[in-house]
Protein backbone atom coordinates (compact mmCIF):
# COMPACT_ATOMS: atom_id res chain seq x y z
CA UNK A 1 0.00 0.00 0.00
CA UNK A 2 0.78 3.45 -0.46
CA UNK A 3 2.01 5.20 2.70
CA UNK A 4 -0.33 7.83 4.09
CA UNK A 5 -3.13 7.22 1.12
CA UNK A 6 -6.06 5.24 1.63
CA UNK A 7 -7.90 3.50 -0.82
CA UNK A 8 -11.19 5.47 -1.08
CA UNK A 9 -8.87 8.39 -2.62
CA UNK A 10 -7.44 5.58 -5.05
CA UNK A 11 -10.57 4.77 -5.99
CA UNK A 12 -12.01 8.27 -6.23
CA UNK A 13 -9.46 8.95 -8.74
CA UNK A 14 -9.98 5.98 -10.72
CA UNK A 15 -13.90 6.74 -10.68
CA UNK A 16 -13.47 10.50 -12.11
CA UNK A 17 -11.35 9.06 -14.96
CA UNK A 18 -13.73 6.09 -15.67
CA UNK A 19 -16.49 8.83 -16.28
CA UNK A 20 -14.52 11.35 -18.40
CA UNK A 21 -14.05 8.44 -20.64
CA UNK A 22 -18.23 7.58 -20.51
CA UNK A 23 -17.60 11.26 -21.06
CA UNK A 24 -15.96 11.18 -24.18
CA UNK A 25 -17.12 7.94 -25.17
CA UNK A 26 -20.28 9.73 -25.70
CA UNK A 27 -19.51 13.24 -26.63
CA UNK A 28 -16.58 11.97 -29.61
CA UNK A 29 -17.81 11.90 -33.64
CA UNK A 30 -14.46 10.31 -34.77
CA UNK A 31 -14.01 6.85 -34.71
CA UNK A 32 -10.03 7.15 -33.38
CA UNK A 33 -11.44 9.44 -30.34
CA UNK A 34 -13.72 6.73 -29.33
CA UNK A 35 -10.98 4.32 -28.91
CA UNK A 36 -9.34 6.98 -27.26
CA UNK A 37 -12.19 7.23 -24.64
CA UNK A 38 -12.21 3.28 -24.42
CA UNK A 39 -8.31 3.18 -23.69
CA UNK A 40 -9.17 5.69 -20.37
CA UNK A 41 -12.34 3.44 -19.21
CA UNK A 42 -10.33 -0.21 -19.64
CA UNK A 43 -7.12 1.88 -17.97
CA UNK A 44 -9.03 3.11 -14.93
CA UNK A 45 -10.69 -0.52 -14.37
CA UNK A 46 -7.33 -1.84 -14.64
CA UNK A 47 -6.28 0.77 -11.87
CA UNK A 48 -9.13 -0.79 -9.65
CA UNK A 49 -7.97 -4.21 -10.00
CA UNK A 50 -4.71 -3.42 -8.93
CA UNK A 51 -5.64 -1.01 -6.00
CA UNK A 52 -8.11 -3.63 -4.65
CA UNK A 53 -5.48 -6.40 -4.95
CA UNK A 54 -2.71 -4.74 -2.90
CA UNK A 55 -4.92 -3.37 -0.39
CA UNK A 56 -7.67 -5.85 0.74
CA UNK A 57 -5.62 -8.97 -0.16
CA UNK A 58 -1.78 -8.20 -0.34
CA UNK A 59 -0.61 -11.80 -0.29
CA UNK A 60 -2.90 -12.99 -3.33
CA UNK A 61 -2.06 -12.18 -6.85
CA UNK A 62 -5.72 -12.48 -8.74
CA UNK A 63 -5.92 -8.67 -9.24
CA UNK A 64 -2.38 -9.00 -10.45
CA UNK A 65 -3.08 -11.16 -13.27
CA UNK A 66 -6.14 -10.20 -14.01
CA UNK A 67 -5.11 -6.57 -14.59
CA UNK A 68 -1.88 -8.14 -17.12
CA UNK A 69 -5.24 -10.21 -19.13
CA UNK A 70 -7.26 -7.19 -19.30
CA UNK A 71 -3.75 -5.32 -20.77
CA UNK A 72 -3.44 -8.11 -23.50
CA UNK A 73 -7.30 -7.89 -24.21
CA UNK A 74 -6.86 -4.09 -25.01
CA UNK A 75 -4.20 -4.40 -26.93
CA UNK A 76 -5.53 -7.06 -29.10
CA UNK A 77 -8.68 -4.67 -28.96
CA UNK A 78 -6.74 -1.86 -29.91
CA UNK A 79 -4.76 -3.51 -33.45
CA UNK A 80 -8.39 -5.08 -34.68
CA UNK A 81 -9.67 -1.70 -34.07
CA UNK A 82 -7.09 0.22 -36.15
CA UNK A 83 -7.06 -2.28 -38.59
CA UNK A 84 -11.17 -1.52 -39.03
CA UNK A 85 -10.44 1.92 -38.58
CA UNK A 86 -8.29 2.25 -41.43
CA UNK A 87 -10.41 0.07 -43.61
CA UNK A 88 -13.57 1.92 -43.01
CA UNK A 89 -11.95 4.50 -44.41
CA UNK A 90 -10.41 3.35 -47.49
CA UNK A 91 -13.98 2.85 -48.08
CA UNK A 92 -15.56 5.87 -46.90
CA UNK A 93 -12.48 8.05 -46.81
CA UNK A 94 -13.65 9.43 -43.66
CA UNK A 95 -14.09 7.80 -40.16
CA UNK A 96 -17.13 10.12 -38.56
CA UNK A 97 -19.78 8.41 -36.83
CA UNK A 98 -22.23 8.91 -38.88
CA UNK A 99 -20.63 8.25 -42.09
CA UNK A 100 -20.49 4.50 -40.70
CA UNK A 101 -24.22 3.94 -39.89
CA UNK A 102 -24.37 1.22 -42.00
CA UNK A 103 -22.36 -2.06 -41.90
CA UNK A 104 -23.05 -2.97 -45.54
CA UNK A 105 -20.78 -2.57 -48.28
CA UNK B 1 6.32 11.84 0.60
CA UNK B 2 4.31 9.51 -1.04
CA UNK B 3 1.28 11.40 -0.34
CA UNK B 4 2.73 14.30 -2.42
CA UNK B 5 3.73 12.02 -4.87
CA UNK B 6 0.59 10.39 -5.40
CA UNK B 7 -1.46 13.89 -5.22
CA UNK B 8 0.35 15.13 -7.94
CA UNK B 9 0.03 12.30 -10.10
CA UNK B 10 -3.96 12.24 -9.71
CA UNK B 11 -3.62 15.99 -10.67
CA UNK B 12 -1.53 15.11 -13.93
CA UNK B 13 -3.91 12.16 -14.73
CA UNK B 14 -7.58 13.84 -14.21
CA UNK B 15 -6.03 17.29 -15.96
CA UNK B 16 -5.01 14.95 -19.14
CA UNK B 17 -7.66 12.84 -18.91
CA UNK B 18 -10.13 15.52 -19.49
CA UNK B 19 -7.87 17.35 -21.91
CA UNK B 20 -8.01 14.09 -23.98
CA UNK B 21 -11.46 13.57 -24.69
CA UNK B 22 -11.93 17.44 -24.45
CA UNK B 23 -8.89 18.67 -27.37
CA UNK B 24 -10.21 19.31 -30.82
CA UNK B 25 -6.79 17.98 -32.17
CA UNK B 26 -6.78 14.68 -32.90
CA UNK B 27 -2.92 14.20 -31.84
CA UNK B 28 -2.44 16.23 -29.12
CA UNK B 29 -5.56 14.00 -27.30
CA UNK B 30 -3.47 10.91 -28.57
CA UNK B 31 -0.78 12.55 -26.73
CA UNK B 32 -2.94 13.62 -22.98
CA UNK B 33 -4.25 9.89 -23.63
CA UNK B 34 -0.16 8.47 -22.90
CA UNK B 35 0.36 11.25 -19.90
CA UNK B 36 -2.44 9.52 -18.21
CA UNK B 37 -1.11 5.86 -18.77
CA UNK B 38 2.19 6.75 -17.63
CA UNK B 39 0.46 8.16 -14.43
CA UNK B 40 -1.10 4.94 -13.92
CA UNK B 41 2.52 2.82 -14.48
CA UNK B 42 4.01 5.73 -11.40
CA UNK B 43 0.97 4.48 -9.33
CA UNK B 44 1.96 1.00 -10.00
CA UNK B 45 5.47 1.97 -9.03
CA UNK B 46 4.10 3.60 -5.98
CA UNK B 47 2.14 0.37 -4.86
CA UNK B 48 5.71 -1.57 -5.59
CA UNK B 49 4.11 -3.42 -8.41
CA UNK B 50 7.28 -3.12 -10.56
CA UNK B 51 6.33 -6.19 -12.96
CA UNK B 52 2.99 -4.41 -13.95
CA UNK B 53 4.41 -0.89 -14.27
CA UNK B 54 6.93 -1.89 -16.91
CA UNK B 55 4.49 -4.24 -18.66
CA UNK B 56 1.56 -0.54 -18.35
CA UNK B 57 4.84 1.05 -19.96
CA UNK B 58 5.81 -1.22 -22.39
CA UNK B 59 2.46 -2.45 -23.77
CA UNK B 60 -0.06 0.77 -23.37
CA UNK B 61 2.57 3.48 -23.49
CA UNK B 62 4.79 2.09 -26.15
CA UNK B 63 2.59 -0.49 -27.82
CA UNK B 64 -0.86 1.20 -28.04
CA UNK B 65 -0.34 5.00 -28.29
CA UNK B 66 1.90 4.30 -31.12
CA UNK B 67 -0.62 2.05 -33.17
CA UNK B 68 -3.31 4.86 -32.27
CA UNK B 69 -0.65 7.44 -33.43
CA UNK B 70 0.26 5.88 -36.64
CA UNK B 71 -3.58 5.46 -37.51
CA UNK B 72 -4.07 8.91 -36.49
CA UNK B 73 -1.56 9.99 -39.12
CA UNK B 74 -2.43 7.55 -41.79
CA UNK B 75 -6.57 8.99 -41.42
CA UNK B 76 -5.83 12.72 -41.17
CA UNK B 77 -4.04 16.11 -41.32
CA UNK B 78 -2.42 16.81 -38.01
CA UNK B 79 -3.92 20.30 -38.00
CA UNK B 80 -7.30 19.37 -38.70
CA UNK B 81 -9.97 19.90 -36.57
CA UNK B 82 -12.24 17.70 -35.01
CA UNK B 83 -16.38 18.45 -35.12
CA UNK B 84 -17.51 18.28 -31.69
CA UNK B 85 -21.13 17.44 -30.41
CA UNK B 86 -23.69 20.35 -29.72
CA UNK B 87 -23.19 21.92 -26.56
CA UNK B 88 -26.80 21.06 -25.17
CA UNK B 89 -26.04 17.53 -25.83
CA UNK B 90 -22.68 17.55 -23.93
CA UNK B 91 -23.64 19.49 -21.05
CA UNK B 92 -26.24 16.92 -20.44
CA UNK B 93 -23.60 14.20 -20.70
CA UNK B 94 -21.33 15.78 -18.07
CA UNK B 95 -24.63 16.02 -15.72
CA UNK B 96 -24.99 12.37 -16.55
CA UNK B 97 -21.64 11.22 -15.91
CA UNK B 98 -21.52 13.45 -12.40
CA UNK B 99 -24.36 11.80 -11.40
CA UNK B 100 -22.88 8.66 -12.12
CA UNK B 101 -19.91 9.81 -10.45
CA UNK B 102 -21.63 10.70 -7.55
CA UNK B 103 -23.43 7.41 -6.85
CA UNK B 104 -19.63 6.09 -7.31
CA UNK B 105 -18.68 7.53 -4.93
CA UNK B 106 -21.01 7.22 -2.42
CA UNK B 107 -21.14 3.52 -2.29
CA UNK B 108 -17.35 3.81 -2.03
CA UNK B 109 -17.12 5.88 0.77
CA UNK B 110 -20.09 4.10 2.48
CA UNK B 111 -18.69 1.04 2.25
CA UNK B 112 -16.40 -0.44 5.27
CA UNK B 113 -12.88 -1.72 3.18
CA UNK B 114 -11.12 -4.19 5.64
CA UNK B 115 -7.76 -3.01 4.53
CA UNK B 116 -4.79 -4.90 6.11
CA UNK B 117 -2.13 -2.82 7.30
CA UNK B 118 0.62 -5.66 6.38
CA UNK B 119 2.56 -5.32 3.39
CA UNK B 120 4.07 -7.85 0.52
CA UNK B 121 6.24 -7.05 -1.92
CA UNK B 122 5.55 -9.78 -5.11
CA UNK B 123 8.36 -10.48 -6.92
CA UNK B 124 8.27 -11.37 -10.84
CA UNK B 125 9.10 -15.22 -10.03
CA UNK B 126 5.83 -15.52 -8.06
CA UNK B 127 3.79 -14.00 -10.73
CA UNK B 128 5.52 -16.65 -13.55
CA UNK B 129 4.58 -19.15 -11.28
CA UNK B 130 0.99 -18.36 -11.11
CA UNK B 131 0.89 -17.76 -14.60
CA UNK B 132 1.80 -21.43 -15.39
CA UNK B 133 0.91 -23.21 -12.05
CA UNK B 134 -1.70 -26.19 -13.23
CA UNK B 135 -2.27 -26.55 -9.27
CA UNK B 136 -5.66 -24.76 -7.16
CA UNK B 137 -5.15 -21.03 -8.02
CA UNK B 138 -2.96 -21.32 -10.99
CA UNK B 139 -3.63 -19.43 -14.06
CA UNK B 140 -2.22 -21.33 -16.76
CA UNK B 141 -5.87 -21.71 -18.40
CA UNK B 142 -6.21 -18.86 -19.19
CA UNK B 143 -2.68 -17.59 -20.05
CA UNK B 144 -2.83 -20.29 -22.87
CA UNK B 145 -6.31 -18.68 -23.46
CA UNK B 146 -4.97 -15.62 -23.39
CA UNK B 147 -2.18 -16.49 -25.99
CA UNK B 148 -4.72 -17.82 -28.66
CA UNK B 149 -6.49 -14.58 -28.14
CA UNK B 150 -3.86 -12.45 -29.33
CA UNK B 151 -3.01 -14.60 -32.40
CA UNK B 152 -5.86 -14.57 -33.83
CA UNK B 153 -6.18 -11.19 -33.19
CA UNK B 154 -2.97 -10.50 -34.98
CA UNK B 155 -4.24 -12.68 -37.93
CA UNK B 156 -7.40 -10.96 -38.24
CA UNK B 157 -5.56 -7.44 -38.16
CA UNK B 158 -3.77 -8.75 -41.26
CA UNK B 159 -6.84 -9.99 -42.54
CA UNK B 160 -8.87 -7.36 -42.08
CA UNK B 161 -6.22 -4.38 -42.91
CA UNK B 162 -4.85 -5.98 -45.68
CA UNK B 163 -8.60 -5.77 -47.44
CA UNK B 164 -10.04 -8.22 -49.97
CA UNK B 165 -10.90 -7.24 -53.59
CA UNK B 166 -12.49 -4.43 -54.45
CA UNK B 167 -16.33 -4.53 -54.94
CA UNK B 168 -17.52 -3.27 -58.37
CA UNK B 169 -20.72 -1.82 -57.20
CA UNK B 170 -23.60 -3.03 -59.08
CA UNK B 171 -25.44 -1.65 -61.70
CA UNK B 172 -29.32 -1.30 -61.26
CA UNK B 173 -31.74 -3.66 -63.56
CA UNK B 174 -33.12 -0.76 -65.43
CA UNK B 175 -29.92 0.21 -66.75
CA UNK B 176 -29.02 -3.28 -67.74
CA UNK B 177 -32.62 -3.60 -69.77
CA UNK B 178 -31.96 -0.58 -71.45
CA UNK B 179 -28.77 -1.67 -72.04
CA UNK B 180 -29.76 -4.87 -73.53
CA UNK B 181 -32.85 -2.68 -75.78
CA UNK B 182 -29.65 -0.27 -76.61
CA UNK B 183 -27.91 -3.06 -77.78
CA UNK B 184 -30.79 -4.89 -79.94
CA UNK B 185 -32.26 -1.67 -81.75
CA UNK B 186 -28.05 -1.08 -82.62
CA UNK B 187 -27.82 -4.67 -84.28
CA UNK B 188 -31.44 -4.30 -86.66
CA UNK B 189 -30.44 -1.61 -87.73
CA UNK B 190 -26.95 -2.59 -88.72
CA UNK B 191 -28.94 -5.55 -90.79
CA UNK B 192 -31.12 -3.15 -92.12
CA UNK B 193 -28.11 -1.12 -93.51
CA UNK B 194 -26.37 -4.72 -94.37
CA UNK B 195 -30.20 -5.34 -96.48
CA UNK B 196 -29.91 -1.86 -98.24
CA UNK B 197 -26.14 -2.37 -99.34
CA UNK B 198 -26.61 -6.10 -100.47
CA UNK B 199 -30.44 -4.13 -102.30
CA UNK B 200 -28.23 -1.11 -104.15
Amino acid sequence: MIPGVSITEILTLTSILFFIGVYGFITRKNLISILISVELILNSSVVNFVVINKYLYPEMLQGMVYSIFIIAVAAAETALAVAIIINVYRRLSSVEVRETETMKY
Amino acid sequence: MEKVIFYILAIIMVASAIASVSNRKMLRSVVYLLFVLIGAAGLYFLMDYNFLAAIQLTVYAGGIVVLIIFSVLLIQHIEMELEVAKPARRWFTALLCLLGLSIFLATIYSHPFAVTQTSSTTTVAEIGHALLSFEKGGFILPFEVISVLLLAAMIGAIVIAKGGKEIEPKKPIEDMEFEKILKEAKIKAEEKILEKEATV
